[in-house]
C-alpha cells in the first residue's frame, strides 16, 4: 500500500520538457530472513527510458530487491506494478514474459556450452538454431555487441561473457533491464562500450535498473539513484546533484573517512622480483619474465583484468609455487626455493583473493584460521603444541582492530559474510607486522566503509616501513593507494610508473585496452 | 561366417553395459554422480527374470527390469536431491542395498530357466537393436533438443540454471530415473538374454565397468558405444581363448575384458587431455544443489 509519507513522483524530464511515464513501481516491499530484514517497506519507481541506479552497501538489500523483481524471491509484503499492470512473478519465466530482463553479478552462464546454447537457455521459446543465430547476429549488430554464436563460453573474455548475458536479455525485448554490478569485471574501455549500449537502450524507451558500487560511474551515467541502507530506502536523488562523497555518506549513514596517505618515506629496497617466469599451468596464464622492486614504506599497485596472471603472481610470491634461484629476494636473502612457511618466517606474507578455500578454511573457526598463517610469527605454538590462549587472543585482536562483525573467535570462517571475512584475512596478515606484504583484491566485495578501513590499514603498514604490493582490478583503489603502478597483461608486467599524474585513460591503455573488446578479436 | 557370429556375441556381451552406461551418462550430464549402477542392474536382473518367468514373456521382463531399476534409483534421487546426502556414499550404499536385496528375494528363482528370447532381424534380438538405436537417440536428445539443453545446463552450472528459472532438482530426478531404468534393462538383459537364469551377484561388476566407460568416453553416447563394444570384444575373445585351451589361467582371461577396457579408455582420455581441453566433465557433477535461502 502506498501511503502518504512515501508519495512518489516518477517522471523523467527530457530536454524538451517532455515527460515520460512511469514503467515500474514497487510499493512497501518487505522480505525477512531469520535474523535479517533484507527489505523493509521498500518503495520506489522507474520511468521508461531512465537509467536508474540502486545504491547501497553490502547487505543493504539491493540483491534481494532485484531478485524479487525477477521472480527469484517472493516478498512477504508489498506489491509491484509493471507498465500499469500488477507484477507478481512466480518464477523468472513469468518475469521474463512480463518484460523483465536481468544481467547477473556473477555471470549465469554455462562454460561448456556455446554462446547460442546459453542464449537459448535464457529464452522461454527459443527459435530454431538457424533463426536464433540470425537473430543473435541482428541484435549484435544493432547494439554494436559482436558475438560468434558458435564459440564456447569458456573461451571468452569477461567483457564478451557479459555481452552474451546482455544479448540474451535483449532477445526477450525487455521493458525493464536489471544490471547487477555489471562493470566490476570490465576495463574502463569495456565499461564505456557498455554505457553506450545502455544509453542506446534507454533512448529506445527501455528502463534500466543499475546496481553498482562505483559512485563516479553512477554520477556520470544515471538519471536518478535510489539509496538503500539496512533494507530501507533512504532517499531517491539525482546523482549529478551530489558529490561521490555525499552519496557514500548517504549509503553508510555517516561521513566517510578520507584515506590518509601522509607520513610515509620510501627507504631501502626490501622486495626484489626478477625474471619470474612460470610454466604454463593447465588452465591460466603463465608469467613471463616478471620483475619489480619495492622499497620500504612504498606501495606498488599492480592492475589488470582478472585472468592475466594475478593468481600465478601471488602464488609465486607467497611460495605456493617456487621458482628459480634469484627470482624472489627479500632484504637480499634468496627465498625463491622456499615454501610459504619459511617465507613467512623471513617476513614475506601474502593474502590471496579467494577468501574461502584459499585464504581461509571455511569449516574451521577464526581462531584456527588465525593459527594457520600466524603460528610462527605470533608464537602461537610451543614445540608443536598449539597455544590456544595466545591464538584466541590473536584472533580477538584481529576482530577488534579490523571491526570484524562476528559473534566471536569460535565462529566458523564460512559463516562470516564475504566482506567481514576479507577484513579478517587482511587483518591477520597486517597484524603479523610483515616486512613485505602482497595482497590480491584486498577490498573485493567489501562495502565502502570497510574498504576505506582496509586501505588505511595498508597505508599505515607501509608507513611503519613495510613494502606493500597491492594487486587489484579496482583502478580507483590502486590510484588511491599506490606510489607506483604497473599493469599485468597476459602474464607480462609493464615497467612500474609513478602514480602521480596518471590518468584512467593512460592506465586503461597500459592494461591492454587494445585487446579484449575489439571486433576483430571476436569475429575470429 | 565366423565374423558375423563373433560380432553377434560381441554385441550381446556389450549390450548390458551399453544400456547401463548410456543411462549413467544421462544422469551425469545432469550433474548427478550415481555410483549405484551395479545395484540398479542387479535389481533389474532379478525383477526382469521374475517377471519373464511369471508371464513367460521376455518383453514383460524388460519392462519390469526398467521399472525396478527406476524405482530403486529414485531412492537415491530423493536422498541426494531432497535430503542432500552425499552422492558418493549414497551411490555405494545403493549398490550394496541392491546386491543384498536381490540375494534375499532371488532364492526361489535359483535353478529356474528363463523363457527363450525371440530372435530378431539378422538373428539379432530386438534388445540389442534397441540398445544400438538408443545411442543416436541419446545423442540427438542431449545435443539437439531443448530438454537436452536444459539437462546439460543443469549439469554444467546448477546455480545459473536455477537463476534462469529451471527446476534443478526435478530435472535431476528425471535423469536419475532414466538412468535407473536403463541400468535395469541392462541387468534384465544379463538374466533373460545372456545367462538365461538367475544367480546371486550375476551382473559381476558390469555396473562398475559402465561407470568407468562413461568417464573415459567423455560423457558422449558414441564414446560409450565404443567402450561397450571394446569390452564385449575382449570378452568374446577371452571365451574363445578359453575354449581353445590356451595355457593361461582362467582367472587372468576372465579379468581381460575389464583390464583391456580400462587401459584403452585411459589412453584415449589421457590423449584428449594432452591435446588441450581439460576434462569434459559436467561442471556441477557430484555437487549438491540447494537454492540459496
Amino acid at each position: 500500500m502506498c501511503n502518504g509519507r512515501n508519495r512518489l513522483t516518477c517522471q523523467k524530464h527530457d530536454g524538451d520538457g517532455v515527460t515520460t511515464a512511469e514503467l515500474f513501481r514497487a510499493e512497501g516491499l518487505s522480505k525477512t530472513y531469520p535474523g535479517v530484514r533484507a527489505n523493509d517497506d521498500v518503495s520506489f519507481c522507474v520511468a521508461a527510458g531512465e537509467i536508474h541506479a540502486l545504491l547501497g552497501e553490502n547487505g543493504a538489500g539491493k540483491s534481494t530487491l532485484v531478485k524479487t523483481i525477477y521472480g527469484l524471491i517472493r516478498p512477504d509484503a508489498g506489491q509491484m506494478r509493471l507498465g500499469g499492470a500488477p507484477h507478481a512473478p512466480a518464477d523468472p519465466h513469468a518475469a521474463r514474459a512480463a518484460g523483465v530482463g536481468m544481467v547477473f553479478q556473477h555471470f549465469s552462464l554455462f562454460d561448456a556450452l556455446t554462446v547460442a546454447e546459453n542464449i537459448a537457455l535464457g529464452m522461454d521459446a527459443p527459435p530454431r538454431r538457424a533463426d536464433l543465430s540470425r537473430r543473435i547476429a541482428q541484435v549484435s549488430a544493432a547494439y554494436g555487441l559482436p558475438l560468434n554464436p558458435a564459440r564456447r563460453i569458456e573461451s571468452l573474455s569477461a567483457g564478451e561473457r557479459q555481452r552474451v548475458e546482455i544479448v540474451r536479455c535483449l532477445l526477450g525485448n525487455p521493458r525493464l533491464l536489471i544490471m547487477d554490478e555489471p562493470t566490476s569485471v570490465l576495463t574502463p574501455q569495456e565499461a564505456e562500450i557498455l554505457f553506450a549500449t545502455l544509453r542506446q537502450l534507454a533512448a529506445q524507451g527501455t528502463a534500466i535498473l543499475y546496481i553498482s558500487h562505483k559512485l563516479d560511474e553512477i554520477r556520470t551515467h544515471c538519471d536518478r539513484a535510489t539509496i538503500l541502507r539496512q533494507g530501507r530506502v533512504v532517499s531517491t536523488v539525482n546523482p549529478r546533484d551530489h558529490s561521490a562523497r555525499e552519496l557514500a555518506a548517504m549509503m553508510v549513514g555517516a561521513e566517510m573517512r578520507l584515506v590518509d596517505r601522509s607520513g610515509r618515506q620510501a627507504g631501502e629496497v626490501v622486495l626484489t622480483v626478477a625474471g619470474l617466469t612460470s610454466a604454463p599451468a593447465s588452465e591460466g596464464t603463465s608469467l613471463q619474465d616478471v620483475g619489480f622492486q619495492v622499497r620500504s614504506g612504498e606501495i606498488l599497485g599492480i592492475g589488470g583484468v582478472a585472468g592475466n596472471g594475478q593468481e600465478e603472481l601471488i602464488a609465486a610470491l607467497s611460495g605456493e609455487t617456487t621458482g628459480r634461484p634469484g627470482t624472489v629476494m627479500l632484504d637480499g636473502g634468496d627465498l625463491s626455493a622456499q615454501g610459504p612457511e619459511p617465507r613467512r618466517r623471513a617476513g614475506l606474507l601474502a593474502a590471496p583473493e579467494d577468501r574461502l578455500g584459499h585464504a581461509a578454511v571455511p569449516e574451521m573457526s577464526l581462531t584456527e584460521n588465525a593459527i594457520l598463517t600466524g603460528a610462527t610469527r605470533q608464537q602461537l605454538q610451543k614445540r608443536g603444541v598449539i597455544d590456544h590462549r595466545a591464538a584466541r587472543c590473536f584472533a580477538e585482536t584481529i576482530i577488534a582492530d579490523f571491526d570484524v562483525r562476528t559473534p566471536g573467535p569460535a565462529t566458523a570462517a564460512g559463516a562470516l559474510s564475504g566482506g567481514n571475512l576479507q577484513k579478517f584475512v587482511i587483518g591477520r596478515e597486517i597484524l603479523q607486522n610483515p616486512r613485505a606484504l602482497v595482497v590480491n583484491q584486498p577490498t573485493w566485495g567489501v562495502d565502502a566503509g570497510a574498504a576505506a578501513a582496509i586501505r588505511q590499514a595498508l597505508l599505515d603498514l607501509a608507513g611503519r616501513g613495510a613494502a606493500v604490493v597491492v594487486i587489484s582490478q579496482d583502478l580507483d583503489e590502486l590510484l588511491e593507494l599506490s606510489d607506483r603502478f604497473a599493469a599485468l597483461n597476459n602474464g607480462r608486467l609493464s615497467a612500474p610508473v609513478a602514480t602521480e599524474g596518471l590518468t584512467l585513460e593512460q592506465i586503461g591503455l597500459m592494461l591492454g585496452g587494445a585487446h579484449g573488446m575489439e571486433v576483430a578479436h571476436v569475429a575470429a | 561366417m565366423i565374423g558375423w557370429t563373433t560380432l553377434l556375441l560381441l554385441m550381446s556381451a556389450a549390450t548390458p553395459i551399453l544400456f547401463a552406461a548410456l543411462g549413467e551418462a544421462i544422469a551425469e550430464r545432469s550433474g548427478v554422480l550415481n555410483l549405484g549402477v551395479e545395484g540398479m542392474m542387479i535389481t533389474g536382473a532379478l525383477a526382469g527374470f521374475a517377471a519373464a518367468h511369471a508371464t513367460g514373456s521376455p518383453l514383460a521382463g524388460f519392462v519390469a527390469g526398467a521399472a525396478a531399476g527406476a524405482a530403486i534409483s529414485l531412492i537415491f534421487g530423493v536422498l541426494t536431491q531432497y535430503l542432500l546426502t552425499n552422492q558418493v556414499a549414497t551411490g555405494l550404499a545403493l549398490t550394496m542395498f541392491g546386491l543384498g536385496l536381490t540375494a534375499m528375494f532371488g532364492r526361489p528363482y535359483e535353478g529356474v530357466k528363463a523363457p527363450s528370447m525371440p530372435g530378431g532381424p539378422l538373428g539379432v534380438n530386438w534388445a540389442i537393436w534397441l540398445g544400438l538405436a538408443l545411442v543416436p537417440v541419446t545423442w540427438f536428445v542431449l545435443n539437439r533438443t531443448r530438454r537436452g539443453l536444459i539437462l546439460r545446463g543443469v549439469g554444467e552450472n546448477h546455480d545459473a540454471a536455477h537463476a534462469l528459472g529451471y527446476k534443478v532438482r526435478l530435472v535431476r530426478l528425471t535423469a536419475i530415473a532414466i538412468g535407473g531404468a536403463l541400468a535395469g534393462i541392462g541387468g534384465a538383459y544379463v538374466s533373460i538374454a545372456t545367462v538365461l537364469q538367475w544367480t546371486e551377484g550375476m551382473t559381476a561388476g558390469a555396473g562398475w565397468i559402465a561407470l568407468a566407460i562413461v568417464v573415459f568416453a567423455g560423457w558422449s553416447p558414441w564414446g560409450v558405444l565404443a567402450g561397450a563394444w571394446l569390452f564385449g570384444g575382449v570378452a568374446v575373445l577371452q571365451l574363445r581363448l578359453q575354449a581353445a585351451g590356451v595355457a593361461v589361467p582362467v582367472q587372468l582371461l576372465s579379468m581381460a575384458p575389464y583390464l583391456a577396457t580400462i587401459i584403452v579408455l585411459v589412453i584415449i582420455s589421457a590423449r584428449q587431455k594432452y591435446r588441450g581441453r581439460g576434462s569434459a566433465a559436467p561442471g556441477s557433477l557430484g555437487r549438491p544443489f540447494h537454492a540459496t535461502r
